[in-house]
Order: C-alpha cells, then structure tokens, then sequence
C-alpha cells in the first residue's frame, strides 16, 4: 500500500513532541501508519472509535481532564463530527487538535470519495476553522506546532489538512 | 421514580467524582439540587456526554466519572457504547435516565416507549455490568454496588417523563466549564 510510512512517522513524531497522549481515530487507508504507530505507542493512548463525532467528545473530556489530544479521521469522518464541534467544542470552547485526510482531490481514484473533497475546506470555513495543509515533510512538525499553539491560545478547533503530496506515494 | 428523586437520591456519592451530564432536564435538575464545582453541564452536543466522561475516564483513572445521560442522547450514539465497552474505564459510572422520551422538545417519544431496552444494548456492546432499575431503592443499591465494583458499568433508570419548569440557569457555559476544569486540575 502506497501510504507514505516515512512521512506518517513525521506527523507521529510531532504530535508526540507536542504532548499529545491521547489519539481518536477511525481508520482510512491513508492514516493507517499513523494509527499503527499510536497503537504500538506505550505512551500514547489511542481510542478506536465507531464514528468520529465521538472523538469531540473524548478530546473535550481530556483537555478538561489535562490531558493533550489529537484526532485522526477522514473530511467525510469531519462531516460527520460537525454538531459535536459546534455545540461541544466550540460551545464550549474546548480546543481540538484536528488531522483530516483530504481525500477526493485531484488524483483521486476513488469515486466514492469525490464529493468530500470539494467541501471539506468550504465547510471549514464556514465554521471558521482556521486550517492547514501537509504537504511538505520538512515543514510537518512546523505546522503542527503552530497549530496547537493557536488551539491553546484560543480555546478552538483547528484543523490540519493530511493531503496527498505528503501521505500518497505513487508507485 | 422522578430523575430529581434519583439523583437526590445518590447526591452525596457524587461528592468525590468527576460528575458529566447531557442538557436539559438532568443539568437543571441537577442544579436545582446544588451545584458543585466538579459537575458539568454538556448543554447541546447530544449524544457526546459518555464519550466526554470516557476522555475523562481514561485520562485520569484515579479519577471516579458519573455520567448522567439520557435515552434520547444515548440513541444519538449508540456506537459510543462499544467504544465505552472496548476501553472499559473502571473509574467510569454511566446512569441513563430513561424517561422514554425527548422531555425537553415537548415529549415525542422514543424507541425505548416501543420495546428497545438499552441495558440490553450497553450489555451486548460489551459493557460488563449493566442494570435495569424501576424504584428509587433499586437505583441506590445499584449505583452503590457500581461504586464499589470499581467496574465501568451502565445503569438505566426508567424515571417518569417530567421535569423542571425552565431549562435555563443562571450558571453559564464558560463559567461552568473553566470552573469544571480548574476542579480537575486540583484534584
């Protein structure tokens, strides 16, 4: 499977640096490294979850609980968390440490997956998320960083998107 | 048995515990029985209070976790209860107050008034204790017998479809949260 494992361990290794003990995830090809490397981490834990809006729920309750988080899914797993943002995180103002898949952009295979691409950012942007894009392993750990720190700074979701220039080798 | 009376019932037990409950009825209720720096109201986000108690939960397990949740909300997230189950926190105490019905929007009922149980569905989630109560003393001696068995159960009490007058507080969200928040950083 062409997941980049290289530049997964990139993204781990800055989440790990940032703090983060705690990782919610349902799997998708592309995070499949990520969510290994979680597994096999003693000192991280990861929550398998059945659908992604749990995950708000469990980030909320650890950042009350002191514990830092992140979150793993797919933009069609983000649509399908969007009333736990909005009436829990940002009700709340809880910050979440949200890394989204961007799949069904250009050079996208799958047609199931065509439909999110072209509104995940759109609707970012209408829940004034402020967001990123992965796409340079030199700039990951960069970026990661400087999004927890705005997450913390302002008590919000931010959102990093994982594109395909970083976690897609083509062979 | 009205949900007020239940948790009046068990309201000293709450004293040490990290308290979480779903909005409406149960957070005014609540409330109205004397707010305490460790209990949180999650007003909205339906659905997520047990996913909130589990983040708790497993983040600090020397933690005790009440969760006050609600048939409504649970229905809204029913894969939450295997994910509880799969992780399993001793430290976490789930209560459903089944009323039976969306109380708070004016009474549409819901699946459990047609014969889903939701003890039933905790039990084969995974969840290792369950319960179905009926009586203020059943609901008690089960929420006793969850604290002592230091073992991540669900109980459902089915409480009468009746609540407070008014649903909002003077306590407010943030105010609520941060308060909540400073409470687990001393503990």
């Amino acid at each position: 499977m062409p997941v980049s494992a290289v530049n997964s361990k990139i993204v781990f290794d800055a989440l790990k640096e940032g703090g983060v003990r705690l990782i919610s995830a349902l799997p998708e090809t592309w995070l499949v490294h990520l969510i290994r490397l979680a597994d096999d981490d003693p000192d991280v834990t990861l929550v398998r979850l059945a659908k992604e809006e749990e995950g708000v729920g469990i980030s909320m309750g650890a950042h009350l609980a002191g514990v830092k988080s992140a979150m793993l899914m797919q933009n069609h797993g983000f649509l399908a968390s969007v009333n736990g943002i909005v009436s829990g995180a940002q009700l709340f103002r809880v910050p979440l440490l949200m890394l989204i898949s961007d799949r069904g952009t250009f050079g996208e295979r799958d047609p199931w997956q065509t439909e999110g691409g072209a509104v995940t950012e759109p609707v970012l942007a209408a829940l004034r998320i402020p967001v990123m894009r992965l796409d340079d392993p030199a700039r990951v750990a960069e970026r990661i960083r400087q999004a927890q720190t705005l997450a913390y700074a302002a008590n919000k979701p931010v959102a990093l998107l994982l594109t395909r220039d970083l976690m897609w080798e083509d062979p | 048995m009205t949900r007020l009376d239940a948790m009046r019932a068990v309201y000293d037990r709450l004293e040490d515990c990290a308290v979480v409950t779903i909005m409406g009825a149960v957070a005014a209720e609540l409330q109205s029985i004397g707010h305490r720096q460790n209990f949180f109201y999650l007003q909205h986000a339906m659905g997520l209070a047990s996913s909130v108690g589990l983040g708790i939960a497993l983040s600090r397990p020397a933690v005790p976790v009440v969760v006050f949740d609600g048939d409504g909300s649970v229905l809204m997230n029913l894969g939450g209860l295997t994910t509880l189950a799969r992780y399993r926190p001793p430290n976490l105490l789930h209560v459903v107050f089944d009323n039976e019905s969306l109380l708070s929007v004016g009474g549409f009922p819901t699946a459990t008034s047609t014969g889903t149980s939701l003890a039933a569905i905790a039990a084969a989630a995974g969840v290792p204790r369950t319960a179905d109560v009926n009586t203020i003393e059943a609901f008690v001696t089960e929420f006793e017998a969850a604290q002592r068995a230091h073992v991540l159960t669900t109980i459902v009490a089915k409480v009468d479809a009746i609540g407070p007058a008014a649903f909002v507080t003077d306590l407010g969200l943030l105010e609520n949260r941060f308060q909540f928040q400073r409470y687990l950083q001393s503990r």
